[in-house]
Protein backbone atom coordinates (compact mmCIF):
# COMPACT_ATOMS: atom_id res chain seq x y z
CA UNK A 1 0.00 0.00 0.00
CA UNK A 2 1.22 3.50 -0.83
CA UNK A 3 2.17 5.92 1.90
CA UNK A 4 0.88 9.46 2.10
CA UNK A 5 2.77 12.62 3.03
CA UNK A 6 0.99 15.10 5.29
CA UNK A 7 0.57 17.43 2.31
CA UNK A 8 -1.71 14.81 0.73
CA UNK A 9 -3.92 14.68 3.84
CA UNK A 10 -7.55 15.52 3.16
CA UNK A 11 -10.95 14.53 4.44
CA UNK A 12 -11.80 10.91 3.59
CA UNK A 13 -8.21 9.69 3.14
CA UNK A 14 -7.73 6.23 4.71
CA UNK A 15 -4.52 5.72 6.70
CA UNK A 16 -3.02 3.16 9.08
CA UNK A 17 -2.30 4.21 12.67
CA UNK A 18 -1.11 1.77 15.35
CA UNK A 19 -2.22 -1.15 13.19
CA UNK A 20 -5.82 0.02 12.71
CA UNK A 21 -7.39 1.63 9.61
CA UNK A 22 -8.55 5.23 10.09
CA UNK A 23 -10.33 7.80 7.93
CA UNK A 24 -9.24 11.45 8.10
CA UNK A 25 -12.14 13.71 9.04
CA UNK A 26 -10.39 17.05 9.39
CA UNK A 27 -6.88 18.29 8.67
CA UNK A 28 -5.54 21.48 10.26
CA UNK A 29 -2.20 23.06 9.38
CA UNK A 30 -0.38 24.59 12.37
CA UNK A 31 2.72 26.68 11.77
CA UNK A 32 4.51 29.04 14.14
CA UNK A 33 5.75 31.80 11.85
CA UNK A 34 8.96 30.58 10.28
CA UNK A 35 9.26 27.37 12.33
CA UNK A 36 8.39 23.73 11.90
CA UNK A 37 4.89 23.11 10.56
CA UNK A 38 2.50 20.50 11.93
CA UNK A 39 -0.65 18.79 10.70
CA UNK A 40 -3.25 18.25 13.38
CA UNK A 41 -5.84 15.75 12.17
CA UNK A 42 -9.09 14.32 13.46
CA UNK A 43 -9.37 10.68 12.47
CA UNK A 44 -12.06 8.03 12.85
CA UNK A 45 -11.06 4.48 13.69
CA UNK A 46 -12.88 2.43 11.06
CA UNK A 47 -13.12 -0.61 13.36
CA UNK A 48 -14.43 1.12 16.49
CA UNK A 49 -15.86 4.38 14.99
CA UNK A 50 -14.02 6.27 17.75
CA UNK A 51 -12.76 9.72 16.77
CA UNK A 52 -9.31 10.77 18.00
CA UNK A 53 -6.88 13.62 17.33
CA UNK A 54 -3.32 13.10 16.13
CA UNK A 55 -0.55 15.52 15.23
CA UNK A 56 2.23 14.99 12.70
CA UNK A 57 5.27 16.98 11.72
CA UNK A 58 4.50 18.32 8.25
CA UNK A 59 6.32 16.26 5.64
CA UNK A 60 6.03 13.03 7.64
CA UNK A 61 4.59 10.04 5.81
CA UNK A 62 1.91 7.64 6.97
CA UNK A 63 1.06 4.26 5.49
CA UNK A 64 -2.19 4.22 3.54
CA UNK A 65 -4.94 1.78 4.52
CA UNK A 66 -6.30 -0.60 1.86
CA UNK A 67 -9.90 0.37 2.51
CA UNK A 68 -12.57 0.44 -0.20
CA UNK A 69 -16.30 1.03 -0.16
CA UNK A 70 -18.26 -1.28 -2.43
CA UNK A 71 -21.92 -2.02 -3.20
CA UNK A 72 -22.95 -5.63 -2.59
CA UNK A 73 -26.21 -7.56 -2.54
CA UNK A 74 -27.33 -9.14 0.73
CA UNK A 75 -28.07 -12.85 0.14
CA UNK A 76 -28.90 -14.64 3.39
CA UNK A 77 -28.01 -15.26 7.00
CA UNK A 78 -26.85 -18.75 8.03
CA UNK A 79 -27.34 -18.16 11.73
CA UNK A 80 -23.76 -17.00 12.25
CA UNK A 81 -22.76 -15.02 9.16
CA UNK A 82 -24.44 -12.61 6.79
CA UNK A 83 -23.55 -13.36 3.17
CA UNK A 84 -23.14 -10.71 0.47
CA UNK A 85 -22.45 -10.90 -3.26
CA UNK A 86 -20.77 -8.61 -5.76
CA UNK A 87 -23.41 -8.57 -8.52
CA UNK A 88 -20.71 -7.93 -11.14
CA UNK A 89 -18.30 -10.73 -10.32
CA UNK A 90 -20.61 -13.02 -8.28
CA UNK A 91 -17.86 -13.05 -5.65
CA UNK A 92 -19.28 -13.68 -2.17
CA UNK A 93 -18.24 -12.41 1.25
CA UNK A 94 -19.38 -13.28 4.76
CA UNK A 95 -19.60 -10.80 7.63
CA UNK A 96 -20.08 -11.71 11.29
CA UNK A 97 -22.19 -10.10 14.03
CA UNK A 98 -19.37 -7.78 15.10
CA UNK A 99 -19.18 -6.27 11.61
CA UNK A 100 -22.89 -6.19 10.77
CA UNK A 101 -23.92 -4.85 14.18
CA UNK A 102 -27.17 -2.85 14.25
CA UNK A 103 -27.46 -3.01 10.46
CA UNK A 104 -28.70 -6.61 10.88
CA UNK A 105 -32.22 -5.51 11.69
CA UNK A 106 -32.59 -3.73 8.33
CA UNK A 107 -31.13 -6.41 6.07
CA UNK A 108 -33.63 -7.86 3.63
CA UNK A 109 -32.62 -10.49 1.13
CA UNK A 110 -31.64 -9.08 -2.31
CA UNK A 111 -31.25 -5.49 -1.00
CA UNK A 112 -28.10 -3.62 -2.07
CA UNK A 113 -25.81 -2.60 0.85
CA UNK A 114 -22.65 -0.52 1.13
CA UNK A 115 -19.76 -2.61 2.49
CA UNK A 116 -16.42 -1.22 3.65
CA UNK A 117 -13.61 -3.68 3.03
CA UNK A 118 -10.20 -3.55 4.70
CA UNK A 119 -7.59 -5.75 3.00
CA UNK A 120 -10.52 -7.42 1.24
CA UNK A 121 -12.44 -8.29 4.43
CA UNK A 122 -15.65 -6.52 5.49
CA UNK A 123 -15.38 -4.13 8.47
CA UNK A 124 -18.63 -2.21 8.06
CA UNK A 125 -22.06 -2.88 6.55
CA UNK A 126 -24.39 0.04 5.80
CA UNK A 127 -27.97 -0.89 4.83
CA UNK A 128 -29.83 1.03 2.10
CA UNK A 129 -31.15 4.42 3.33
CA UNK A 130 -34.72 3.16 2.76
CA UNK A 131 -36.00 -0.40 3.13
CA UNK A 132 -39.45 -1.89 2.60
CA UNK A 133 -40.40 -4.43 5.27
CA UNK A 134 -43.54 -6.33 6.24
CA UNK A 135 -45.19 -5.91 9.63
CA UNK A 136 -45.39 -9.26 11.41
CA UNK A 137 -46.93 -8.00 14.61
CA UNK A 138 -48.76 -4.89 15.79
CA UNK A 139 -51.94 -4.00 17.69
CA UNK A 140 -55.15 -3.86 15.61
CA UNK A 141 -55.57 -0.69 13.59
CA UNK A 142 -57.88 2.10 14.69
CA UNK A 143 -60.07 2.93 11.73
CA UNK A 144 -60.65 6.59 11.00
CA UNK A 145 -57.81 7.67 13.28
CA UNK A 146 -55.54 8.89 10.45
CA UNK A 147 -55.56 12.52 11.61
CA UNK A 148 -54.67 11.97 15.25
CA UNK A 149 -50.97 11.40 14.75
CA UNK A 150 -50.71 8.76 17.47
CA UNK A 151 -48.22 5.87 17.10
CA UNK A 152 -47.82 2.27 18.20
CA UNK A 153 -44.91 -0.17 18.02
CA UNK A 154 -44.76 -2.61 15.10
CA UNK A 155 -42.42 -5.59 14.70
CA UNK A 156 -41.07 -6.10 11.18
CA UNK A 157 -40.10 -9.33 9.44
CA UNK A 158 -36.39 -8.65 10.12
CA UNK A 159 -37.08 -8.33 13.85
CA UNK A 160 -36.77 -4.53 13.91
CA UNK A 161 -39.35 -2.61 15.93
CA UNK A 162 -40.50 0.79 14.63
CA UNK A 163 -43.21 3.24 15.60
CA UNK A 164 -46.03 3.34 13.05
CA UNK A 165 -49.26 5.40 12.79
CA UNK A 166 -52.29 3.83 14.49
CA UNK A 167 -54.09 3.05 11.20
CA UNK A 168 -51.36 0.66 9.97
CA UNK A 169 -52.36 -3.01 10.02
CA UNK A 170 -50.45 -6.21 10.64
CA UNK A 171 -49.31 -7.77 7.35
CA UNK A 172 -48.82 -4.44 5.59
CA UNK A 173 -45.49 -3.44 3.99
CA UNK A 174 -43.97 -0.12 5.10
CA UNK A 175 -41.05 2.03 4.04
CA UNK A 176 -38.51 2.83 6.80
CA UNK A 177 -35.57 5.27 6.88
CA UNK A 178 -32.72 3.13 8.27
CA UNK A 179 -30.64 6.18 9.30
CA UNK A 180 -33.27 7.38 11.78
CA UNK A 181 -35.19 4.11 12.20
CA UNK A 182 -38.41 6.00 11.44
CA UNK A 183 -41.53 5.01 9.51
CA UNK A 184 -41.82 6.88 6.20
CA UNK A 185 -44.90 5.56 4.42
CA UNK A 186 -47.16 2.66 3.63
CA UNK A 187 -46.23 0.66 0.52
CA UNK A 188 -49.10 -0.35 -1.74
CA UNK A 189 -48.71 -3.91 -2.99
CA UNK B 1 -17.44 19.55 -14.42
CA UNK B 2 -14.11 21.32 -13.92
CA UNK B 3 -13.94 23.77 -11.05
CA UNK B 4 -12.91 26.82 -13.11
CA UNK B 5 -14.38 29.61 -11.03
CA UNK B 6 -12.09 31.90 -9.00
CA UNK B 7 -11.84 31.58 -5.22
CA UNK B 8 -11.85 35.35 -4.73
CA UNK B 9 -15.01 37.42 -5.19
CA UNK B 10 -14.89 40.57 -7.30
CA UNK B 11 -14.94 42.54 -4.04
CA UNK B 12 -11.84 40.64 -2.90
CA UNK B 13 -10.08 41.38 -6.20
CA UNK B 14 -10.78 45.09 -5.68
CA UNK B 15 -9.43 44.92 -2.10
CA UNK B 16 -6.24 43.31 -3.44
CA UNK B 17 -5.83 45.92 -6.17
CA UNK B 18 -6.24 48.85 -3.79
CA UNK B 19 -3.89 47.13 -1.30
CA UNK B 20 -1.19 46.98 -3.99
CA UNK B 21 -1.78 50.67 -4.76
CA UNK B 22 -1.58 51.59 -1.05
CA UNK B 23 1.66 49.65 -0.64
CA UNK B 24 3.24 51.31 -3.68
CA UNK B 25 2.13 54.74 -2.44
CA UNK B 26 3.67 54.03 0.99
CA UNK B 27 7.07 53.28 -0.54
CA UNK B 28 6.90 55.99 -3.20
CA UNK B 29 6.38 58.54 -0.40
CA UNK B 30 9.57 57.23 1.25
CA UNK B 31 11.49 57.15 -2.03
CA UNK B 32 12.14 53.42 -1.74
CA UNK B 33 12.83 51.69 -5.03
CA UNK B 34 10.58 48.91 -6.31
CA UNK B 35 12.53 45.94 -7.68
CA UNK B 36 11.68 42.54 -9.05
CA UNK B 37 13.97 39.53 -8.83
CA UNK B 38 13.69 36.09 -10.47
CA UNK B 39 11.44 33.36 -9.13
CA UNK B 40 13.89 30.73 -10.41
CA UNK B 41 17.31 30.30 -8.87
CA UNK B 42 20.07 27.69 -9.04
CA UNK B 43 20.21 27.83 -5.23
CA UNK B 44 17.59 26.71 -2.74
CA UNK B 45 16.74 27.63 0.82
CA UNK B 46 18.47 25.44 3.43
CA UNK B 47 16.06 26.41 6.27
CA UNK B 48 14.86 23.00 7.54
CA UNK B 49 11.34 24.28 8.15
CA UNK B 50 10.90 25.38 4.51
CA UNK B 51 10.41 22.98 1.61
CA UNK B 52 11.66 24.06 -1.83
CA UNK B 53 9.92 23.38 -5.13
CA UNK B 54 12.58 21.94 -7.41
CA UNK B 55 12.50 22.03 -11.22
CA UNK B 56 14.77 20.62 -13.89
CA UNK B 57 15.51 22.04 -17.32
CA UNK B 58 18.33 21.49 -19.79
CA UNK B 59 20.17 19.26 -17.34
CA UNK B 60 20.16 21.96 -14.65
CA UNK B 61 18.23 22.15 -11.40
CA UNK B 62 16.33 25.24 -10.37
CA UNK B 63 14.48 26.18 -7.21
CA UNK B 64 11.42 28.39 -6.94
CA UNK B 65 12.19 31.18 -4.47
CA UNK B 66 10.77 30.68 -0.96
CA UNK B 67 11.37 34.42 -0.51
CA UNK B 68 13.18 37.10 -2.56
CA UNK B 69 15.68 37.62 0.29
CA UNK B 70 18.93 36.34 -1.24
CA UNK B 71 18.45 38.15 -4.54
CA UNK B 72 17.42 41.42 -2.86
CA UNK B 73 20.46 41.31 -0.60
CA UNK B 74 22.66 40.94 -3.68
CA UNK B 75 21.06 44.12 -5.05
CA UNK B 76 21.71 45.84 -1.71
CA UNK B 77 25.33 44.65 -1.75
CA UNK B 78 25.67 46.17 -5.23
CA UNK B 79 24.52 49.55 -3.88
CA UNK B 80 20.83 49.64 -4.88
CA UNK B 81 19.91 51.47 -1.67
CA UNK B 82 16.57 50.95 0.09
CA UNK B 83 14.39 48.59 -1.96
CA UNK B 84 11.06 46.80 -1.81
CA UNK B 85 9.38 44.05 -3.77
CA UNK B 86 5.95 42.48 -4.15
CA UNK B 87 6.85 38.88 -4.98
CA UNK B 88 5.03 35.62 -5.45
CA UNK B 89 6.92 33.00 -3.43
CA UNK B 90 6.65 29.23 -3.25
CA UNK B 91 6.78 26.88 -0.28
CA UNK B 92 5.98 23.26 -0.85
CA UNK B 93 3.51 21.49 1.43
CA UNK B 94 2.25 24.66 3.14
CA UNK B 95 -1.48 24.29 2.76
CA UNK B 96 -4.10 25.32 5.27
CA UNK B 97 -6.69 27.92 6.16
CA UNK B 98 -3.94 30.58 6.32
CA UNK B 99 -1.40 28.94 4.01
CA UNK B 100 -1.09 28.35 0.29
CA UNK B 101 1.98 26.87 -1.46
CA UNK B 102 2.17 30.00 -3.63
CA UNK B 103 1.58 33.32 -1.93
CA UNK B 104 2.60 36.98 -2.07
CA UNK B 105 5.26 38.57 0.09
CA UNK B 106 6.01 42.26 0.45
CA UNK B 107 9.66 42.42 1.38
CA UNK B 108 11.68 45.57 2.01
CA UNK B 109 15.12 46.60 3.25
CA UNK B 110 16.24 49.73 5.06
CA UNK B 111 19.93 50.56 5.12
CA UNK B 112 21.14 52.22 8.30
CA UNK B 113 17.93 51.32 10.19
CA UNK B 114 17.98 49.75 13.63
CA UNK B 115 15.49 46.93 14.17
CA UNK B 116 13.12 48.99 16.33
CA UNK B 117 12.89 51.59 13.55
CA UNK B 118 11.87 48.85 11.12
CA UNK B 119 9.36 47.43 13.62
CA UNK B 120 7.76 50.89 13.78
CA UNK B 121 7.76 51.21 10.01
CA UNK B 122 6.13 47.77 9.65
CA UNK B 123 3.30 48.81 11.97
CA UNK B 124 3.00 52.07 9.97
CA UNK B 125 2.76 50.12 6.70
CA UNK B 126 0.04 47.87 8.10
CA UNK B 127 -1.78 50.95 9.41
CA UNK B 128 -1.52 52.83 6.11
CA UNK B 129 -3.34 50.33 3.90
CA UNK B 130 -7.10 50.03 3.33
CA UNK B 131 -8.02 53.54 4.54
CA UNK B 132 -6.03 53.02 7.74
CA UNK B 133 -8.40 50.38 9.04
CA UNK B 134 -5.71 48.68 11.14
CA UNK B 135 -4.23 51.93 12.43
CA UNK B 136 -6.68 52.00 15.33
CA UNK B 137 -5.56 48.60 16.68
CA UNK B 138 -3.72 48.50 19.98
CA UNK B 139 -0.03 47.66 19.46
CA UNK B 140 1.85 45.53 21.98
CA UNK B 141 5.55 44.76 22.12
CA UNK B 142 6.71 41.64 23.92
CA UNK B 143 9.91 39.63 23.98
CA UNK B 144 9.65 35.99 22.88
CA UNK B 145 10.87 34.90 26.31
CA UNK B 146 8.30 36.99 28.19
CA UNK B 147 5.53 35.81 25.85
CA UNK B 148 6.24 32.17 26.74
CA UNK B 149 6.54 32.94 30.44
CA UNK B 150 3.25 34.81 30.39
CA UNK B 151 1.26 32.33 28.36
CA UNK B 152 2.76 28.98 29.40
CA UNK B 153 4.72 29.78 32.58
CA UNK B 154 7.89 28.40 31.05
CA UNK B 155 11.24 30.00 30.10
CA UNK B 156 11.83 29.09 26.44
CA UNK B 157 15.54 29.85 26.69
CA UNK B 158 16.45 28.19 30.00
CA UNK B 159 14.01 25.26 30.02
CA UNK B 160 15.51 21.85 29.30
CA UNK B 161 14.26 19.64 26.49
CA UNK B 162 12.56 17.44 29.10
CA UNK B 163 10.76 20.40 30.64
CA UNK B 164 9.51 21.59 27.23
CA UNK B 165 8.28 18.09 26.42
CA UNK B 166 6.56 17.78 29.80
CA UNK B 167 4.86 21.18 29.42
CA UNK B 168 3.65 20.24 25.92
CA UNK B 169 2.07 17.04 27.24
CA UNK B 170 0.55 18.78 30.25
CA UNK B 171 -1.34 21.11 27.89
CA UNK B 172 -3.28 18.18 26.43
CA UNK B 173 -4.45 17.66 22.87
CA UNK B 174 -2.63 15.43 20.43
CA UNK B 175 1.09 16.08 20.95
CA UNK B 176 3.27 15.16 17.97
CA UNK B 177 6.10 12.64 18.31
CA UNK B 178 9.18 14.83 18.03
CA UNK B 179 12.91 14.18 18.01
CA UNK B 180 15.17 15.55 20.73
CA UNK B 181 15.38 19.03 19.24
CA UNK B 182 14.49 21.91 21.55
CA UNK B 183 13.40 24.10 18.66
CA UNK B 184 10.89 21.54 17.41
CA UNK B 185 9.26 21.57 20.85
CA UNK B 186 9.36 25.38 20.99
CA UNK B 187 7.76 25.50 17.52
CA UNK B 188 5.00 23.14 18.64
CA UNK B 189 4.33 25.14 21.81
CA UNK B 190 4.37 28.40 19.85
CA UNK B 191 2.12 27.24 17.01
CA UNK B 192 -0.36 25.18 19.01
CA UNK B 193 -0.59 27.09 22.29
CA UNK B 194 1.14 30.51 22.46
CA UNK B 195 -0.01 31.91 19.11
CA UNK B 196 -3.71 30.93 19.49
CA UNK B 197 -3.73 32.69 22.86
CA UNK B 198 -2.51 36.05 21.57
CA UNK B 199 -4.65 39.13 22.23
CA UNK B 200 -7.40 39.36 19.59
CA UNK B 201 -7.70 42.43 17.33
CA UNK B 202 -4.28 43.56 18.55
CA UNK B 203 -1.03 44.01 16.67
CA UNK B 204 1.53 42.10 18.71
CA UNK B 205 5.22 42.61 17.97
CA UNK B 206 7.31 39.72 19.28
CA UNK B 207 11.05 40.33 19.32
CA UNK B 208 14.29 38.79 20.64
CA UNK B 209 13.71 35.28 19.30
CA UNK B 210 16.07 32.60 20.70
CA UNK B 211 19.51 32.54 19.04
CA UNK B 212 18.69 29.04 17.77
CA UNK B 213 15.89 30.62 15.69
CA UNK B 214 17.95 33.55 14.41
CA UNK B 215 17.67 32.41 10.77
CA UNK B 216 19.37 35.28 8.89
CA UNK B 217 19.38 37.76 11.78
CA UNK B 218 22.28 39.08 13.85
CA UNK B 219 22.42 38.05 17.48
CA UNK B 220 22.09 40.49 20.34
CA UNK B 221 25.17 41.07 22.50
CA UNK B 222 23.78 38.63 25.10
CA UNK B 223 24.49 35.86 22.58
CA UNK B 224 21.26 34.04 23.46
CA UNK B 225 18.68 36.12 21.58
CA UNK B 226 18.45 37.24 17.95
CA UNK B 227 17.63 40.63 16.43
CA UNK B 228 14.52 39.14 14.88
CA UNK B 229 10.87 40.13 15.26
CA UNK B 230 7.50 38.93 14.11
CA UNK B 231 4.25 40.87 13.85
CA UNK B 232 0.90 39.24 14.57
CA UNK B 233 -2.66 40.47 14.20
CA UNK B 234 -4.48 38.46 16.84
CA UNK B 235 -2.98 35.01 16.36
CA UNK B 236 -2.32 35.51 12.64
CA UNK B 237 1.34 35.96 11.72
CA UNK B 238 1.78 38.93 9.39
CA UNK B 239 5.49 39.74 9.22
CA UNK B 240 8.98 38.53 10.03
CA UNK B 241 11.97 40.89 10.19
CA UNK B 242 15.69 40.89 10.94
CA UNK B 243 18.65 43.01 11.64
CA UNK B 244 20.44 41.35 8.76
CA UNK B 245 23.49 39.22 9.29
CA UNK B 246 26.40 40.54 7.18
CA UNK B 247 29.12 38.14 8.37
CA UNK B 248 29.86 35.67 5.57
CA UNK B 249 31.68 33.18 7.84
CA UNK B 250 28.81 33.11 10.33
CA UNK B 251 26.22 32.81 7.53
CA UNK B 252 28.15 29.93 5.94
CA UNK B 253 28.26 28.15 9.33
CA UNK B 254 24.48 28.62 9.75
CA UNK B 255 23.79 27.15 6.30
CA UNK B 256 26.02 24.16 7.18
CA UNK B 257 24.19 23.71 10.50
CA UNK B 258 20.80 23.85 8.69
CA UNK B 259 21.94 21.26 6.18
CA UNK B 260 23.08 19.02 9.09
CA UNK B 261 19.58 19.30 10.62
CA UNK B 262 18.07 18.49 7.21
CA UNK B 263 20.28 15.41 6.94
CA UNK B 264 19.34 14.28 10.46
CA UNK B 265 15.63 14.69 9.62
CA UNK B 266 16.02 12.90 6.29
CA UNK B 267 15.08 16.02 4.27
CA UNK B 268 16.38 17.14 0.86
CA UNK B 269 19.65 19.07 0.98
CA UNK B 270 19.47 21.95 -1.50
CA UNK B 271 22.72 23.71 -2.42
CA UNK B 272 23.22 26.92 -0.40
CA UNK B 273 23.30 30.17 -2.37
CA UNK B 274 27.03 30.74 -3.03
CA UNK B 275 26.39 33.99 -4.93
CA UNK B 276 24.50 35.35 -1.93
CA UNK B 277 27.38 34.30 0.37
CA UNK B 278 29.89 35.98 -1.96
CA UNK B 279 27.89 39.22 -1.84
CA UNK B 280 27.51 39.30 1.97
CA UNK B 281 30.75 41.16 2.79
CA UNK B 282 29.44 44.05 0.65
CA UNK B 283 25.98 44.08 2.28
CA UNK B 284 25.53 47.44 4.02
CA UNK B 285 24.24 47.43 7.62
CA UNK B 286 20.49 47.04 7.17
CA UNK B 287 17.22 45.65 8.44
CA UNK B 288 14.65 43.82 6.34
CA UNK B 289 11.12 42.52 6.77
CA UNK B 290 8.64 40.39 4.83
CA UNK B 291 4.87 40.84 5.13
CA UNK B 292 2.22 38.36 3.97
CA UNK B 293 0.20 40.41 1.49
CA UNK B 294 -2.65 37.89 1.10
CA UNK B 295 -3.16 37.85 4.86
CA UNK B 296 -3.32 41.66 4.90
CA UNK B 297 -5.97 41.45 2.18
CA UNK B 298 -7.84 38.92 4.33
CA UNK B 299 -7.88 41.35 7.27
CA UNK B 300 -9.04 44.24 5.09
CA UNK B 301 -11.84 42.14 3.63
CA UNK B 302 -12.78 40.52 6.93
CA UNK B 303 -12.24 37.10 5.30
CA UNK B 304 -11.62 33.98 7.38
CA UNK B 305 -9.65 31.98 4.82
CA UNK B 306 -6.65 32.85 2.70
CA UNK B 307 -8.29 31.36 -0.40
CA UNK B 308 -11.06 33.97 -0.15
CA UNK B 309 -8.53 36.57 -1.34
CA UNK B 310 -6.64 34.42 -3.87
CA UNK B 311 -7.81 34.48 -7.49
CA UNK B 312 -7.07 30.77 -7.60
CA UNK B 313 -5.84 28.80 -4.59
CA UNK B 314 -3.66 25.68 -4.58
CA UNK B 315 -6.60 23.35 -5.12
CA UNK B 316 -7.86 25.00 -8.30
CA UNK B 317 -4.83 26.92 -9.63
Amino acid sequence: MASYSTNEFRGGLKIMLDGDPYAIIENEFVKPGKGQAFNRVKVRNLLTARVVERTFKSGESVEGADVVDTEMQYLYNDGEHWHFMDVGTYEQLAADKKVVGDAAKWLKEEDMCELTLWNGAPILVVPPNFVELRITETDPGLRGDTAQGGTKPATLDTGAVVKVPLFIEQGEVIRVDTRSGEYVSRVKE
Amino acid sequence: MQDWRPCASNAALRVRASLFADIRAFFAAREILEVDTPHLSAAGNTDPSLANFRLSSGGRDYFLATSPEFAMKRLLAAGAGDIYQLAHVFREAELGVHHNPEFMLLEWYRTGFELDELMNETVELVGSVGDGRLRVCPVELVEYRELFRRSLGIDPIEASLGELRKRAHSLGGAVPVLADERDLWLDWLMGAHVQPGMAPKTLTLVNRYPASQAALAQLHEDGITAQRFELFYGSLELANGYRELTDETEQRARFAAELAVRRARGLAEPPPDERFLAALPQLPPCCGVAVGVDRLAMLLLGAQRLEDVLSFAGHNA
